[in-house]
Parts: C-alpha cells; structure tokens; sequence
C-alpha cells in the first residue's frame, strides 16, 4: 500500500480538566487526570512533528484548554512552525492578560462555545454557575483583539427552540462564523440521549432557520450546520474518514484517528512517547485498520458512496450495532436503521430525568 | 455569486492565510476551521490577491500574462471570489 497523504489538522487535546460539565461532551467517559498529562516540553515535539508530517492547523482544545499554562507556549511554536492555531474554548478561564499572552504568541482563531442564549438555561447545562458572564466577557475581549471568531452552539432538545436568538447573539458579538452543531451521540452524549435529542419538528425548525440565516447573513457571517445522524439517511463522513485527514493527541499522549476511538475494542493506540506521528500516521495497526475501503462489509463494500462518506463512524457502530466494523447505521442501507428510529421514540416519550453530567466517575453504562 | 465591479478590492478575510506547503508542494488557503488548496489557476488569482489591486487590476495582470481574452478571464477571477467570498475566505 502506498503512503498515505498527510493530515490537514491535528486535534491537540491537552486537558480533560473544565469548568463545565456539559452533558453532550465529546471527551471519552474515562477522563484523564491533571497528573496523566503530557508536559509542555511533548507537547512542543508534538507540534514539531505535525508540521513536518503535514499537519496545517493545529486545534487546541480540551477539557478546555485554557486551563493550561503552557497554552501560550504552544501557540507560540505553532505559529513558528507555520501551524495555523485554532483555540477551542468555553471562555470561562480567559482573561485579558491571556488572551494578550495567546494574540502575541500568534494565535489565529477562536471559536467560543455557548450552551445557550438563556443564561438560566445555559448555565443549567453547562453545570457552571455564572458562566454566562464569563463567556460575554471573553467574547468582547476577543472582539477588542480583533481576533477572529466563530461562535459554537451544541444544540439540542433543551436549547434548540432558541436558535434564533444564537444566530442573533453572533451578529452581535461579530462572528465572522457561527458553527450550529446538533449533538453527536458518543459517550456522554449517548448517556444523556433520551433527554437530548430532538424531536422531528425542533430538527425541521433548526435547519429552516440555519437556511434563512444563510441568505441574511451572506457575505457577511458563515454559518456551518451539523446535522445529528439520527434523522438522517445516509452518514457522515466521520472525521473526513479513519486516518485520511486528522490526527489526534488525547491528554496522555495517546495517538487516536478520532477522538472517541479509545471506545473501540481490539485496537491498540501508539504513544507519542514510544513512536513519532510520522510513524503512527503512516503505518500503525491502529490507523490502518479502518482506513480506506478494503476494511468494509456489505452494504458499504460495493456501495457508490463509499469513498464519499467512508462507511460513517466508526463508535457509532459499535455502539448501536456490537460491531465497529459495522456499516454507520446512520445509513438507511444498514440493517440497524431502525435503532435510530427506536431511539427517537424513546426521546419523543421519555420523562425529564436530568442530565448525567461529565464529571470524573459520573458515567453509568448504558445499553444502546 | 457575489461578484463585485472591476474598482472592488478584493482581500483575504480576517485570519486567512494564504502560503506555500513544503510537504505537499502547494498553495494552500487556510481559514477559521476550514482549508483549500486551491487548483492552478486560482493560485495565480489568490497571489494577485493583496488587498490594494482591484478586480480590474487583477484581471488585466492576467490578462497580460495568459493568452486568453479578458472577459473571459475577469469571469472566471469574478466566479472564483465569488465563490470563496461565499464560503467567508475572502471579502469583496
């Protein structure tokens, strides 16, 4: 097999420490601890060996991010390595002297999560009292340093009916681009399914005004939409494909083609601290094994859309079919369609039960 | 398309960047979460791309360079900002 093209960004995930606690957290459900950390010095070989691998942009994100010291640091040696550097961030932690820190460093970006517009209701799901202020705060910081911005918004079916007022609040605080992202349902997210996803009418009205927004807003702020698998017929293109585009450092250095691939079973993740990325990227066990076609059942195996979308997603798979060598059932063609379905009426009918926060040791399994 | 007239000057927009890649040995765009790698032809756009030329500077610098007739070519600089104007890369 000839070498694979390199990877267009490396998600560099430096801390699964957060203020908040959002129930929907893509971080796997066994978080690593402060003292599992890789140190700075790693981290700078890291960024060294993304940018000679081919990595362009480098997304510092968390836990959040901020909570380490050495952010500005790392920024700094991406900026020298041409990395272009994205900070991912809930703003909680970021004060004037930071963000001062992380503009002379060289960074080029931030993109800014809120849970909601409604500070009661935001600061219910993120877990955090008085991170709404907190958040604004940052923003306007970001907005005095002339930084460009991308709002967040996770949306959901305990925030979604305000997607109006999101859109509003990125206008407000000059966004050039507003990300609306529909839950991922991996790990806490699955946990926390039955009171999270939409209903049918809350998906339709979200991408209606996403659509409207777009006409509104053109030229002037982009708006990026994720749609959740669970209404869809055909999958995503998960990560633009196992081992094709990024590449991701977990807290501990672990070497994973996603970031919730530590959920797999059978797969060994490489260390930065045993093999370069170079080397992982290129030819691990890990990355291998799910990359390209010749991995693939049936109904992907001769599908015409399997270099489109790549089969989906690896952890969805597995957990909702027992199988990650499953085809996504977020496909119609799979089989397993219908646990999407099943799942909706379960939402549809399911009582409040409260969020299961992310915390340390605050995960229960569930059956899919 | 959002085309804008021959006086627009057109620009990256904030935190774009525009360089070469060593490793892959081309011309990339890289945008807030999101990158390009341009074909030929909009390279040779994009580097006329400096926020002083206007579009119709633009076109007639490449109008002298390629054997093609102007209108031709100002359509087709027109539809390729156009495009990544769209898609928030550049501003016209």
């Amino acid at each position: 097999m000839s070498a694979p093209a390199p990877p267009m960004g490396l998600l560099a995930e430096l801390t699964h420490r957060c203020p908040l606690q959002c129930p929907y957290c893509s971080n796997p459900l066994e978080l690593e601890r402060a003292a599992g950390e890789l140190d700075t010095a790693t981290w700078l070989r890291v960024l060294d060996e993304a940018a000679g691998l081919g990595v362009l942009q480098v997304h510092f994100s968390g836990g959040e991010p901020t909570a380490r010291r050495d952010l500005p640091a790392l920024v700094r040696r991406a900026a020298e390595r041409q990395l272009y550097s994205n900070l991912i961030t809930s703003g909680v932690l970021l004060d004037e002297r930071l963000l001062a820190d992380l503009v002379e460093a060289g960074l080029d970006h931030v993109q800014l999560s809120f849970q909601d517009v409604d500070t009661a209701n935001a600061e219910r799901i993120g877990g955090m009292v008085g991170a709404q202020a907190k958040k604004r705060a940052a923003a306007a910081l970001i907005q005095q340093a002339a930084l460009p911005l991308t709002l967040n918004f996770v949306i959901h079916r305990q925030n979604a009916d305000h997607l109006p007022a999101m859109i509003a609040l990125g206008a407000e605080l000059g966004a050039e681009r507003i990300e609306v992202a529909h839950v991922q349902y991996y790990g806490w997210g699955l946990v926390n399914r039955d009171v999270l996803l939409p209903s049918r009418d809350q998906l339709e009205a979200a991408t209606a005004e996403v659509e409207a927004a777009r006409v509104r807003f053109k030229g002037r702020m982009v708006i990026d939409y994720v749609t959740p698998d669970y209404y869809a017929q055909r999958p995503k293109a998960c990560m633009g494909g196992w081992g094709r585009r990024f590449i991701n450092v977990t807290p501990a250095g672990k070497v994973l083609p996603c970031h919730a691939a530590e959920t797999l079973p059978g797969l060994t993740f490489p260390s930065v601290h045993d093999e370069s990325l170079a080397a992982i990227w290129q030819s691990s066990p890990a990355f291998e094994h799910y990359r390209g076609t010749d991995w693939m059942a049936e109904p992907c195996r001769s599908c015409d859309r399997r270099e489109i979308d790549w089969g989906g997603c690896r952890c969805q798979a597995l957990a909702l079919t027992g199988d990650a060598g499953n085809t996504d059932p977020a496909c119609a063609l799979s089989p397993h369609h219908q646990t999407m379905q099943a799942a909706i009426a379960a939402a549809d009918h399911a009582t409040d039960a409260g969020f299961v926060y992310r915390r340390i040791g605050a995960s229960r399994p569930v059956e899919a | 398309m959002s085309g804008g007239d021959d006086e627009t000057v057109p620009a990256l927009a904030r935190g774009v960047k525009f360089r070469f890649d060593e490793v892959r040995q081309a011309w990339v765009l890289l945008a807030p979460e999101r990158l390009f790698v341009p074909d030929e032809q909009a390279v040779e756009i994009l580097k006329l791309v400096d926020g002083i030329r206007s579009l119709g500077a633009i076109v007639d610098e490449l109008t002298g360079r390629f054997k093609a007739p102007r209108d031709l070519i100002a359509r087709d600089v027109a539809t390729m900002l156009g495009d990544l104007a769209d898609k928030g890369a550049v501003k016209l």
